[in-house]
């Protein structure tokens, strides 16, 4: 087949002006599919680092047991606790996990917290704020607070509260300014301002401040155990999985940041959807225009066919060299086309550095080796009605013409 | 002398119906092996028919077609694509070359699509078969850019390539000069003298014809002489 392949390169190399211009309009495909791969891709991961980049992509919470009631002897409810807004349930044996989901691959950080209400009072101003406790060392595990911070240090310590930046100027505190955290249970601690934050979601900068895991103790009178564990991991896309994972390991119900997360995912799906046929088009495209340059190409060089039919030449080597002619096409146009969406994709912000105002493109989400096969694959489909074409040429016409 | 081929009530037909046009009605023919023969008769006889179903490139409608003991009317089409490699060679009146390849590379293109690959034995026969068609120069032009009597000579040479034992050519000097087609025809004459191949060789014209050892006339669509 190695003469085949001659035969297809000199067909190429002999119209250079038409073939420049058949691989030229392949590479604007490849190109509109690296981009709009780059672009989606992009998007996805801009939305998602935007939506769930600061929420726990895995919590453990322990089981909220059912309230008791008080049954009479013979079946009848006689007093019923209503369940609380708050939960309740503690991880006692958290420690003992720590070690153990951090060894899960994917698992990057792991942050044991003590979660509750409280009130927020300085001076005759009081706010309802949810309180969370923080390890010491690990404040940025899961929210980055630390990037957030627009006065102070997200360190927390004992007697220490960071809080965010609607909340300080709801209740006109200053950083090193005293106030007092009432919990929920009635425990109250005075703490001083050691940090305040900027999130740009209004609900977390206007109700919640974070302590350190010590304080809430106090605050919730839980000596030991957390109410619950978040965990972040490299690829948020694995949540699930990894989930089942850490469950099977430890027992505790592990939630995925997906499940609740309907919309989201929704949405992004009907985004990639759109992105499949936006490329699934650009690959018609590539198809529709190699199959009708090789068909043109067939029939200018009927003659030649039929003079090779008649020197011995097998209807398959007709189709080889014509099928070859197609995937030489899209090997060159996809490789040129990938080229140049890698580098129109350049001068875009890299995925960790999206700015407002700029097309959040990911140029690793090109799908550069995707599409040339993609590109190929079409090209060599595009080419076989008409090499088939050309293969039934009757030599004795084609010769005569 | 030996049979090389045979061919016996062979008739053709185009068309139907009403716009039926029967080229071959019956024609019986012998070949021998070495033979140089030229193929004589008006326009319509049948003579180009003939040559295209000896060439295997169509099939009769009726009649016997053997050649070198194969039955070639029963043969498939695959079968009767690589007999027609390995057995037959043509001359074209109109040269027929491939435009974009040099006078080398067509002279080796029988070979080559047989094999896959132009191998290093096959480039050198097809010089020497240039060399002996006295176009040394000319191996590595492009065959577009060769006069007319020159490419007549490529498209022998490439007949010859694969050493078959016939040559079928189709009014090979119609489209030459005196000058040039005599060339053509003492080149053929020389092959058929010193290698043995058989030529049929059709022509209108009277003194290509004579150069001819037999003179096949057809009319009507059989042999009439």
């Amino acid at each position: 087949m190695l003469y085949g392949l001659k035969i297809a390169t000199r067909y190429l190399t002999a119209s250079k002006a038409q073939t420049a211009l058949l691989v030229l309009g392949v590479a604007v495909g490849v190109f509109i599919f690296v981009f709009m791969s780059a672009l989606i891709g992009g998007l996805a991961e801009f939305i998602l680092s935007r939506t769930v980049g600061d929420i726990s992509h895995i919590t453990i919470e322990a089981d909220d047991p059912d309230p008791p009631l008080l049954i009479h002897r013979d079946g009848h409810v006689l007093a019923a606790i209503e369940r609380g807004r708050t939960r309740t349930a503690t991880l006692s044996d958290a420690a003992t996990y720590l070690p153990l989901i951090e060894t899960v691959p994917g698992v990057v950080a792991v942050s044991p917290q003590i979660g509750g209400a409280g009130f927020l009072a300085r001076g005759a101003q009081v706010a309802q704020v949810s309180v969370t406790g923080l390890e010491p060392g690990r404040e940025s595990a899961i929210l980055n607070l630390r990037g957030y911070i627009v006065e102070g240090s997200e360190r927390l310590g004992s007697g220490i509260v960071v809080l965010g930046e609607t909340l300080a100027d709801d209740l006109s505190l200053k950083l090193g300014q005293t106030l007092r955290l009432q919990s929920s249970i009635g425990a109250s601690a005075v703490l001083t301002v050691g940090g305040i934050y900027s999130t740009g979601n209004g609900m977390i900068d206007a109700s919640s401040v974070y302590v350190s895991l010590p304080t809430a103790r106090t605050l919730f009178a839980l000596p030991q155990g957390v109410t619950r564990i978040e965990i972040k991991l490299s690829d948020l896309n694995a949540a699930d999985a990894t989930a089942l994972r850490i469950a099977a390991l430890t027992g505790l119900d592990a939630v995925p940041w997906t499940d609740g997360a309907e919309q989201l995912m929704e949405a992004l799906n009907a985004q990639a959807q759109t992105g499949y046929f936006l490329k699934t088009f650009a690959l018609i495209t590539i198809v529709i225009g190699v199959a009708s340059a090789l068909l043109l190409s067939t029939y200018r060089r009927r003659p030649e066919i039929g003079i090779m039919r008649a020197m011995g030449a097998g209807r398959g080597f007709v189709i080889f060299v014509f099928v070859t002619q197609g995937a030489l096409v899209g090997l060159l146009g996809g490789l040129s086309g990938a080229a140049l969406g890698y580098l129109a994709l350049l001068p875009f912000p890299s995925r960790d550095a999206f700015e407002p105002g700029t097309l959040p493109m990911d140029i690793t989400q090109g799908s550069y080796g995707l599409a040339i096969t993609l590109t190929v694959i079409g090209a060599i489909l595009a080419s076989i009605l008409p090499a088939r074409s050309a293969a039934r040429v009757d030599p004795v016409t084609a010769i005569g013409q | 002398m030996t049979a090389l081929l045979q061919v016996s009530d062979l008739t053709k037909t185009f068309g139907s119906g009403e716009a039926e046009t029967r080229v071959l009605r019956g024609l019986s023919l012998t070949l021998a092996a070495g033979e140089m023969a030229a193929l004589l008769g008006p326009s319509g006889s049948g003579k180009s028919t003939l040559l295209t179903i000896l060439g295997t490139l169509m099939k009769p409608t009726s009649g016997r077609y053997t050649m070198l003991g194969q039955d070639l009317v029963a043969a498939d089409d695959r079968a009767l694509t690589e007999f027609r490699n390995r057995h037959i060679g043509f001359v074209f009146q109109f040269h027929n070359l491939l435009p974009d390849f040099t006078a080398l590379e067509n002279v080796v293109f029988p070979t080559a699509v047989r094999e896959g690959r132009e191998t290093a034995q096959a480039r050198a026969r097809g010089r020497d078969l240039l060399v002996r068609m006295g176009l040394e120069a000319r191996v590595n032009f492009p065959s577009s850019n060769l006069s007319g009597g020159q490419k007549q000579r490529v498209a022998v040479a490439r007949a010859l390539m694969n050493r078959p034992e016939l040559v079928l050519a189709d009014e090979p000097t119609g489209n030459l000069d005196r000058d040039s087609a005599m060339q053509v025809m003492d080149l053929i004459a020389e092959i058929n003298r010193d290698e043995g191949t058989t030529f049929l060789i059709s022509t209108h014209d009277e003194k290509i014809a004579g150069l001819c050892c037999r003179q096949i006339v057809v009319g009507e669509g059989v042999v009439t002489g």
